[in-house]
């Protein structure tokens, strides 16, 4: 590879005790990610996807194995890295720009210039004028856009998202996704993307990681190459690239989903 | 939106709101009204025994009189002193010893039987100890009165501080935030509604503990004046106080309101 690598995650393994027992979440995770791509991981519920996503974020310690985050080991959260959930989490009592400035108040970095550029990421993203209302008053798409601004303007390098539009209503959620894959190549960040939405991880991704069941191993790894109508980028149309079927199936069996 | 825009529909509608609210109102005060005329004209007519149930006239002129001389507003503004140093010092030092029960979580599992005995507890029950212990004046009601509203003030902040979502605090927690910060920036916010519902109930809770004090040991206070009157069978001074202290607990309770109204707009 000739890109620089951002995350190295080094043969993790994950093994949660409980008072009535343990369970092994994860075992030998072992892959990287490179700057500026969008790596999903899909893999059936409950097989400790998101325990991966806060190890990387340093939330959680792997019982084996670790994780490098431009180059150095994680320890515990970083400025470098960004963290975005399934729901938006936006505070009720802030207004949209106090909760965006947030993480710059946990940095100590309210400062004017700060403010401006929330002022000028709310209005590129549509939020300029209801940055004085309360979260209540706005919609889950408009929700979720403000988390994602509150997430970039502390400009990590590296973003983390848990599902981030699983809370949305589907029309909303192909809208959003759509639209959080493009900032995101415009902004050009890396990202590691938790779904279990196939279709999702497809039409975001430049490479798709599929896990097993608990204990989570990792059964193959697939390069997405869609070839998009009009030559532009964009998650929705590339839904329609005659490759995504393909994709589709082969994931989907590779999940060996049984009801 | 100016009313020539509105559909006559409309109009009919907010109409019958307004005269809703407006007979509510009239049936309220009609209420106190017919009450107070139905005591003052069984007393005069001899229906009942003015002498044990006073009236209103009677207590009006007491009143006036107490006014007039000053004893009234000695009375409750010793009271009222108490009532309020009670209050804020029961409810600031709950809300200390809750934030020490989050930072812990041992103390918390520690002492919460503790808590839980001492919630139970009619706290009034240990008044005569504490004015024996910290003394019989000013200082053993004002005890008295933070120890009837600090526990429950302890259990709700606590209880409300530990019903955070964990993921608000997996957020800070990416960022970076300290302990001390998501306590600032989440856990303090997040608990204001319950800080404020506990404040309503502590003020009523305060005068529990200034009256029964006062009962005990005092020399002034509103609670004196009740127990002086109901001794020397002075039923008028008895009911000007009890009417006193209604209005002043209810307007104490109207503050906290206002204070609601100005600390929670985004929850409109």
């Amino acid at each position: 590879m000739d890109k620089k690598t951002i995350v190295e995650v080094n043969e993790i393994g994950m093994t949660y005790h409980t008072f009535n027992g343990e369970t092994e979440a994860l075992r030998n995770i072992d892959f990287s990610v490179y700057e500026g791509e969008i790596v999903s991981i899909v893999g059936p519920s409950g097989c400790g996807k998101s325990t991966l996503l806060s190890i990387i974020a340093g939330l959680i310690k792997p019982s084996t194995g670790k994780v490098l985050v431009n180059g150095k080991k994680v320890t515990g959260p970083t400025k470098d890295i960004g963290y975005m959930f399934q729901r938006d989490h936006l505070f009720e009592w802030r207004t949209i720009l106090q909760n965006v400035l947030l993480g710059l108040e946990i940095h100590g970095k309210v400062e004017d210039n700060a403010i401006k550029t929330a002022e000028m990421l709310l209005d590129t993203y549509g939020l300029g004028d209801f940055k004085y209302n309360y979260p209540r008053q706005l919609s889950g798409g408009m929700r979720q856009r403000a988390a994602l601004i509150r997430t970039l303007i502390v400009e990590p390098n590296l973003l983390l998202l848990d599902e981030p539009f699983s809370a949305l209503d589907y029309q909303t959620r192909l809208a959003i996704s759509d639209e959080i894959g493009i900032i995101l190549k415009r902004e050009k960040k890396t990202a590691l993307l938790v779904t279990h939405d196939i279709a999702e991880a497809i039409s975001l991704s430049d490479r798709i990681i599929v896990l097993t069941n608990r204990p989570a191993r990792i059964k193959d790894i697939i390069k997405i190459e869609l070839t998009c109508p009009e030559g532009i980028w964009s998650p929705i149309k590339c839904r329609e690239a005659p490759e995504f079927r393909h994709y589709f199936n082969k994931i989907w069996k590779e999940l060996d989903v049984h009801v | 939106m100016s009313n020539n825009s509105l559909s006559s529909e409309h109009i009919k509608y907010l109409k019958k709101i307004r005269k809703r609210k407006r007979t509510i109102f009239i049936a309220q005060i009609s209420i106190l009204t017919i009450g107070l005329l139905l005591w003052e004209l069984a007393a005069r007519l001899n229906w009942i025994d003015s002498f044990l149930t006073s009236y209103p006239s009677g207590i009006w002129n007491l009143f006036l009189q107490y006014t007039k001389n000053g004893g009234l507003f000695y009375h409750v503004g010793i009271s009222v002193f108490e009532t309020i140093l009670g209050f804020s010092a029961g409810t600031l030092l709950g809300i200390l010893i809750a934030i020490g029960l989050w930072w812990s979580d041992f103390w918390a599992k520690v002492l919460d039987p503790y808590l839980v005995v001492l919630n139970s507890l009619p706290k009034t029950a240990l008044a005569p100890i504490l004015i024996i212990w910290v003394g019989a004046g000013y200082s053993g009601i004002i005890v008295t009165a933070i120890t009837v509203s600090i526990v429950i003030t302890i259990m709700n902040m606590y209880f409300s501080f530990i019903s955070v979502d964990e993921d608000k605090i997996k957020l800070l927690q990416t960022f970076g935030a300290t302990k001390f910060q998501i306590l600032k920036k989440v856990v303090l916010p997040y608990s204001i509604p319950t800080m404020i519902s506990t404040l309503k109930v502590n003020i009523g809770l305060s005068w529990v503990g200034v009256i029964v004090g006062e009962f005990l040991v005092s020399k002034a206070g509103i609670g004196y004046l009740i127990v002086y009157g109901g001794q020397v069978f002075k039923l008028d001074l008895v009911m000007m106080s009890v009417f006193i202290l209604a209005l002043i607990s209810a307007l104490m309770y109207k503050g906290i309101s206002i204070l609601e109204d100005k600390f929670l707009k985004w929850n409109e």
